[in-house]
């Protein structure tokens, strides 16, 4: 008999969205992402490519351009016509323009960022001033029938060059007149077929680089207007365009999921002659790459299939290490999934509803290793359809079961599930208390008495959940030296003295429950914090940071452990800080207080601290190994991390009893069929 | 005329491999490495021009002397470099380096030293690249001992080294590495691939060339990509990008002359034009034939030219226009047809590309043409089953052709016979007949009844299988749904013995008998009744070969079995007549003579037997004449009979004997000297062969052979029978171009002087007919071939011949004569 009984669910249907335009952040070490289904998510390169904020999305306010201006200032463009700015620090859409040219298809902001410019559906090109607290709306500039697709500002922000179906134009800014008009033409057989200008690049020595959809990358002389370079680079659209910030190299997403480089590299060494060369074909996606970023060390692309890839350059690295992987992100970097351990019950949260789900059951038992029968199927229970065109912040479902709350931008919604027999009612709870919205985080205590809501300004409110129904707001928790930052992670002890919450400036606070103050807070470090959990037994503190380090934290002796400063003196594996997903859920096994659970996308982990750690020469997946030792030589090879690679993707990991797991894959092939067709490619040999 | 001593064994064709890019010299001549030869083909005619010979190994490096086009440097497996005129074919110098040469180049760059590529001592399989000083000192047979290393580890193939632009660098690709050296500043750059194996094979490389005016490396592939790198000064920053068509190894690349365009070629025989370096402009000419081994390009840019592997040269214009190919005798993968002579055109008839027949020229070393048999598409893919031809015959007088093609596959396979008849309209092989499935198993042997009378009724073909039976096939008139009579063929007879697996058959010389062998036992069969008349069977061991005499030996059957003896029967008698211990591997009957040549294969030699099996003693032995295993051997008809001096070698008289080596070389026996063999190419540079026939030479000529014949009939075979080659003068005042001779003062009398025969009794009128008489003899001697070979033997003296003759006119003979040269001729001119 194995260690655990497991339950592998994969019936969590969840379906990233596509991913629609990316925006790197000028000088800067964000990237900020816009899905299809108009979420906006900004992940920061400085703390291992840690997805920092997430801005869920808004029915009517799809995002189809995305700019960084006046420093970190975010704004979105999209087909409702209107010019948003977000606001980072408490995750939402601050403010929005009306852009009065009907749906914006394109977005630029000029070097300095002073100035945005908006290309619209009438075919008119709009410059707004950048002014705190907002835009301002400046000028037209000199307006042609055809939706502008495109546009980019050269480097001297003289000229705006805007690409359109057919056609490119440059203006000058100042005058805001047409100073030159090049024809895109593609023609077959005196057959004139519509040409879309789909991308356009403007270089700071005049050439402009459009990507068109019939897949070529074109070089045009601004001067002349003439044709400088054609590269047909695949035989359907190429979508998407990027240039690095020295200007030597693009890279191109096409509609068959291929990503390719163009270098500008000297004909000859030594002469100053240089040509713009295709180099590295990429074939990372299987959908439209609809939006490419250079950043300076890396290639990154996102497609309709949901992934972002980040391809670095391996000739800026500076040597072979975490920087120099390729990584694919494919799920958020945060839980989705809520667990009710008493009850046995899954809540999957969705874009705009919920799932709750009962865990199936079986009353056999096997060898390690077997698959068993199942006496019980897992049942969907209710589907909550959140109403309104908001999508979901978060969602908790209580350790009983028998509450279920979550959040829109607006909106906070709690529930009470009761269970007759094989029934299940549902009923909202009424008067909630008015709290400052929207939640970014949920929590319920371990006893199902309280609700815990993470909210905007570092703030964390405690609501008494009432039998059989209601609710009272019972206090606020508030950082003593405030911050700005909403809170996005909050952990509670088992025995409800502690609760930690972490904001978004990684800040970790730690109240006491019972006299509602603030207890201490976690000295500061400076990455992301992933996960964090509170130990049942000995109330340490357990967090997660994105750079792969663990901690652990008393918080009766505020401060770190002994075991904790172990670890920080050896240091963890080479193999363990070099993976690449952040760990999303830390637990604990109550039956053996020293185990810590954790887990990521791609592996399940049992921390044994009373084990020693491995270091750099012992292997550290070695559980295959250990299992062919005997008995008395795998006592020597034991070390402190266990790891399982059986589940992968990995969402969610958590244990319900002490000889029983829960884990929720989502296979990547099971997203693929959901997808629309790929484009038909013809391939040899098949 | 002095007998020679020994047979000459003369390479005559095929199988010689070629060991290096071809080169374009700069006056369109195309300058080939094959075997251990240099192989000169004029571009414009296809012809071989001349043919340099010298090295004692295979040659592995020709380069234009990049300072003197008219030269050309050679690097050959015996450790010389030798450096060519090759307009004259003489070699200047010869450069001893001392080991093995694997590669060569020459730059333009480097004043007096080429690169080379040799084994590294003391290192098995490691090669360096070295650059070799070649000394300027006097004399023919140089030592050049000034080596200097430039690079280690590199590959021994010629394709793996490229010189970069003007000479900057040099690149070389082993396995997955890449090393760039510059000359200049003397730095070494090393990148390489992961070595990653996929489904397609891995990644190694394969085949590199350089960009002329940029730089740019371009790299095949083994796994059909190529990928062109930018950027390698820098180490890190280096760049390629990928071109991907091929599914199997590029095999060779080439740039064009300015490197807009990259063509590259591999197993498929599709060249591929690559326009600015893009995935997406290409072209194609597909059909090449076979693997393209090399490509070149020439110093004009005009012409690309690819050596395949099958020993074919394609020359391709630059417009990837197919324009001519050079193509001697195609290399097969297996000649399974064996050696058959088409009773028309005389030529070689064997297995060419895949699923073709070739027809073969042995007189021009070159295919007459390729038939499509089995018409259908080749698909280059290993491992695949590729249906071919396994058995051809002719009928005798070439107007029947069967063929066998056989799919291979484990359990059954699949065979069908095809009967193609010639067509005069056409001029080529019409199918008449598919039969599928003729046997259950394996076809064995084939042989039509042949006999020379013309009848259609007489003409059957047996077939033996490995299924234990001989079928006989015979035509068949009905009429076809158009109501026109045709001729198809059906089975008529199946015959077979104790259920032996029947593997060979042969018809006796009159077609009566048939002797079919079933593994140890020979059967003889009535060809009228299909009876079994007697059999022979001879110790343990399994018939190999069998076959009946001719003319006055008809009445013997000879037989070799796998056990090592050559056995001949004696029909009459049915009794063993004698035999002989010797591992045959080849029994070939002479159709023109009682002679039969065996070829016995003994550990590493092959040995030739001819024998009469009238007589169990051999006419002829030649022990250890060649190297390799003689694989087939086939006498072809001479045209003309030759004059043999020695009787020893007189079965050479009527036909000349064909051996196929096991590397498909076509070699053949010559009583003649080197210097006779090479004269009749010589001959084909002249003038006079290309001459256009105009109507008015027509005239003339028809005029003339009246004349001649005329003057035949009055003994003047005098004038006849001045040879041509003793007249230079006449040569060259008929061949030298009017512009460059001197003034016509000055050569009269020196012509009319080598007109004069020595005795001086010929008066001046003679002496311009008798030139008359030379030009018009080389026009009519494919006319009057015996007449003029007797003439030739006489030619020996003339001067007694001239006594003789003149001796037996009589005086009414005389008086004749002088009667005729009064009569008037002129109304022949009216024809």
């Amino acid at each position: 008999m194995g260690e655990f009984e497991v339950h592998r669910v994969r019936f969590f249907g969840l379906v990233p969205a596509g991913v629609r335009c990316l925006a790197c952040q000028p000088r800067g070490t964000r990237l900020a992402l816009a899905r299809t289904d108009g979420a906006v998510e900004v992940y920061n390169f400085a703390v291992n490519y840690f997805q920092e904020k997430v801005i869920p999305g808004h029915d009517s306010r799809s995002v189809e351009a995305l700019c960084w201006a006046a420093g970190d200032r975010l704004f979105g463009a999209g087909l409702n016509g209107e010019v948003t700015e977000y606001d980072l620090a408490r995750l939402c859409a601050a403010r929005s323009v009306d852009g009065c040219g009907g749906p914006i298809w394109s977005m630029a902001a000029n070097s300095n960022g002073t100035q945005l410019a908006i290309g619209c559906e009438d075919g008119s090109v709009k410059l707004f001033q950048v002014v705190p607290g907002g835009i301002e709306f400046e000028r037209n500039l000199d307006r042609r029938k055809g939706r502008i697709l495109c546009l980019s500002w050269h480097p001297s922000d003289t000229h705006i060059a805007a690409g359109s179906i057919d056609v490119l134009r440059v203006f000058d800014v100042c005058s805001g007149q047409t100073v030159q008009r090049i024809m895109v033409n593609y023609h077959v057989q005196k057959v004139k077929r519509e040409c879309v200008v789909w991308s356009i690049a403007f270089l700071s020595s005049g050439t402009i680089v459009t990507s068109d959809s019939f897949g070529r990358v074109q070089f045009w002389d601004r001067e002349r207007g003439t044709l400088v370079e054609s590269h047909t680079v695949s035989t359907s659209a190429v979508l998407s365009l990027a240039v690095s910030e020295e200007e030597d190299s693009i890279i191109v997403g096409t509609s068959t999921g291929a990503t390719y480089q163009f270098q500008l590299l000297p004909v000859k060494a030594g002469s100053l002659e240089k040509r713009w060369v295709r180099t590295k074909p990429f074939q990372h996606h299987t959908h439209d790459v609809r939006a490419v970023a250079h950043s300076s060390t890396a290639l990154i692309s996102g497609g309709l299939d949901a992934q972002l890839v980040i391809r670095p350059l391996m000739e800026k690295m500076q040597k072979k290490g975490y920087d120099a992987a390729l990584r694919k992100f494919t799920f958020p970097h945060r839980r989705l999934v809520s667990c009710a351990r008493k009850a046995r019950l899954l809540l999957f949260q969705f874009s705009q509803h919920l799932e709750l789900w009962r865990l199936g059951s079986t009353d056999e038992t096997g060898k390690d290793g077997e698959v068993l029968p199942l006496c019980r199927m897992p049942e969907h229970l209710v589907q909550l359809k959140s109403k309104g065109p908001e999508h979901i912040y978060c969602s908790c479902v209580s350790p009983c079961g028998s509450w279920v709350a979550y959040s829109t931008a607006s909106r906070f919604h709690l529930y009470r599930v009761q269970y007759e027999g094989n029934g299940v009612s549902i009923k909202k709870v009424p008067k909630m208390p008015k709290l400052l919205l929207p939640a970014y985080q949920l929590q319920f205590s371990s006893d199902s008495s309280s609700l815990f809501v993470a909210s905007a300004r570092g703030s964390v409110h405690v609501l008494q959940l009432l039998e059989p129904g209601g609710c009272k707001h019972q206090h606020t928790l508030r950082p003593p030296s405030g911050s700005p930052e909403a809170v996005y992670l909050l952990a509670s002890s088992a025995d409800g003295h502690w609760v930690a919450a972490v904001s978004g400036d990684w800040a970790i606070h730690i109240y006491n429950l019972k006299c509602f103050k603030h207890h201490c807070s976690v000295p500061t470090y400076s990455c992301a914090v992933t996960a964090l959990a509170i130990h049942p037994v000995t109330n340490n503190l357990v967090i997660a940071y994105s750079d792969q380090q663990l901690f652990e934290f008393s918080i009766p002796e505020k401060q770190y452990t002994a075991w904790s400063r172990t670890v920080q003196s050896c240091g963890l594996h080479r193999v363990w800080l070099e993976r690449d997903s952040p760990i999303t859920h830390i637990t604990f096994n109550p039956k053996n207080p020293s185990h810590i659970l954790l887990h990521d996308i791609y592996m399940f982990c049992v921390l044994d601290k009373s084990l020693p750690l491995p270091d750099n020469s012992a292997l550290l997946m070695n559980q295959g190994t250990l299992k062919q030792l005997p008995e008395t030589a795998r006592k020597r090879q034991l070390h402190a991390f266990k790891i399982c690679k059986k589940f992968q993707p990995l969402l969610f990991a958590d244990l319900l009893d002490e000889n029983c797991l829960v884990m929720v894959e989502r296979p990547i092939m099971d997203i693929k069929t959901q997808l629309p067709l790929p484009i038909q490619q013809k391939k040899f040999g098949t | 005329m002095a007998a020679p001593a020994t047979l000459r064994v003369v390479r005559c064709g095929g199988g010689t491999l070629h060991g290096a890019r071809a080169v374009f010299s700069v006056d369109a001549y195309l300058l080939c490495a094959s075997g251990d030869f240099v192989k000169m083909y004029s571009v414009a005619t296809e012809k071989t021009l001349r043919v340099m010979g010298g090295h004692g190994d295979l040659v592995t490096g020709i380069q234009l002397n990049p300072h003197n086009h008219m030269q050309l440097y050679s690097s050959s497996l015996d450790g010389s470099i030798k450096l060519w005129d090759f307009m004259d074919g003489i070699p200047i110098k010869t450069f001893t380096v001392g080991s093995k040469l694997l590669a060569l180049y020459a730059l333009a760059s480097f004043e007096d030293s080429v690169f080379v590529v040799i084994p590294k001592s003391g290192e098995r399989d490691t090669f360096q690249l070295v650059s070799v000083k070649l000394t300027k000192a006097a004399g023919q047979d140089l030592e050049a001992k000034e080596l200097s290393v430039v690079l280690d580890g590199v590959d021994a193939s010629p394709k793996c080294i490229a010189f970069g632009r003007e000479g900057e660098y040099v690149a070389s690709v082993k396995e997955v590495n890449l090393q760039v050296y510059f000359f200049k500043r003397k730095q070494l750059n090393r990148f390489s691939v992961s070595a990653a194996k996929t489904k397609s094979g891995n990644n190694h490389f394969m085949c590199i060339a350089c960009h002329p005016t940029e730089d740019c490396i371009a790299t095949g592939h083994a796994d059909g990509k190529i990928r062109l790198w930018r950027n390698f000064y820098h180490k890190k920053e280096y760049t390629f990008s990928t071109l991907h068509w091929h599914h199997d190894t590029v095999m060779d690349l080439a740039f064009s002359l300015q490197g807009s365009s990259l063509l590259s070629g591999g197993v498929e025989s599709v060249i591929v034009l690559w326009r600015n370096e893009s995935e997406h402009q290409r072209d194609f000419l597909p059909r090449l034939g076979s693997a393209i081994e090399y490509i070149s390009m020439s110093p004009d840019g005009t012409l690309c030219c690819t050596l395949h592997t099958d020993n074919r040269i394609t020359i391709i214009n630059s417009n990837l226009r197919f324009s001519r190919s050079i193509q001697g005798l195609i290399k097969s993968t297996n000649v399974k047809t064996g050696l058959v002579v088409d009773p028309r055109t005389k030529a070689l008839v064997l297995n060419g590309e895949p699923g073709h027949l070739q027809f073969y020229c042995l007189q021009s070393d070159q295919q007459l043409f390729s038939l499509d048999i089995v018409q259908r598409q080749y698909i280059h893919q290993a491992g695949l089953n590729q249906t071919d031809l396994v058995k051809v015959a002719f009928s005798a007088q070439g107007e029947w052709l069967a063929t066998v093609e056989e799919r291979e596959e484990v359990t059954d396979p699949e065979l069908q016979l095809k009967l193609w008849f010639y067509d005069e309209e056409t001029q080529s092989f019409k199918l008449n007949t598919r039969i599928s499935m003729p046997h259950e198993d394996h076809i064995t042997d084939m042989c039509f009844r042949d006999m020379d009378e013309v009848e259609d009724e007489s003409l059957i073909l047996v077939t033996t299988g490995s299924d234990c039976v001989f079928k006989v096939w015979v035509m068949v008139e009905d009429t076809d749904p158009e109501g026109k009579l045709c001729v198809s063929w059906s089975c008529d007879f199946v015959g077979s013995y104790h259920n032996y697996q029947a593997t060979n058959c042969c018809f006796s010389e009159d077609g009566s008998l048939l002797a079919v062998s079933f593994e140890e036992t020979v059967t003889v069969w009535d060809s009228v009744t299909w009876d079994l008349k007697c059999t022979f069977c001879y110790s343990p061991g399994k018939i190999r070969n069998i076959c009946f005499g001719r003319l006055t030996c008809s009445k013997y059957l000879i037989g070799a079995t796998d056990h090592g003896f050559l056995c001949c029967w004696n029909l009459l008698s049915c009794a063993l007549e004698w035999s002989a211990y010797l591992n045959i591997v080849v029994l070939q009957p002479d159709p023109l003579s009682e002679h039969i040549a065996a070829i016995s294969w003994l550990s590493k030699d092959s040995s030739l037997f001819v024998f009469k099996p009238n007589e169990p003693r051999p006419i002829y032995i030649q022990r250890n004449f060649c190297k390799e295993k003689i694989q087939l051997a086939v006498f072809v008809p001479r045209e003309e009979p030759e004059t043999i001096g020695s009787a020893k070698y007189l079965w050479l008289r009527r036909s000349q004997l064909f051996f196929l080596t096991a590397t498909q070389e076509l070699i053949t026996l010559s009583t003649k000297s080197l210097e006779e063999r090479l004269t009749p190419s010589s001959k084909q540079l002249a003038v006079e062969d290309s001459l256009p026939v105009t109507p008015f030479s027509l005239l003339l000529g028809k005029h003339r052979r009246h004349q001649s014949q005329e003057d035949i009939d009055l003994g003047k075979l005098v004038v006849c029978n001045k040879p041509e080659q003793d007249s230079p003068a006449v040569k060259e005042l008929l061949h030298t171009p009017a512009h460059v001779l001197p003034s016509a003062s000055f050569l009269c009398p020196v012509f009319i002087n080598s007109l004069l025969i020595s005795k001086g009794n010929t008066s001046a009128e003679e002496v311009a007919d008798e030139v008359e008489m030379e030009s018009e003899k080389t026009e009519d001697d494919s006319d009057e071939e015996r007449d003029v070979t007797e003439m030739e033997q006489e030619d020996t003296s003339p001067v007694e011949l001239l006594g003789e003759i003149t001796c037996k006119l009589s005086k009414s003979q005389e008086k004749e004569l002088r009667k005729l040269r009064k009569m008037d001729y002129s109304w022949i001119s009216a024809f």
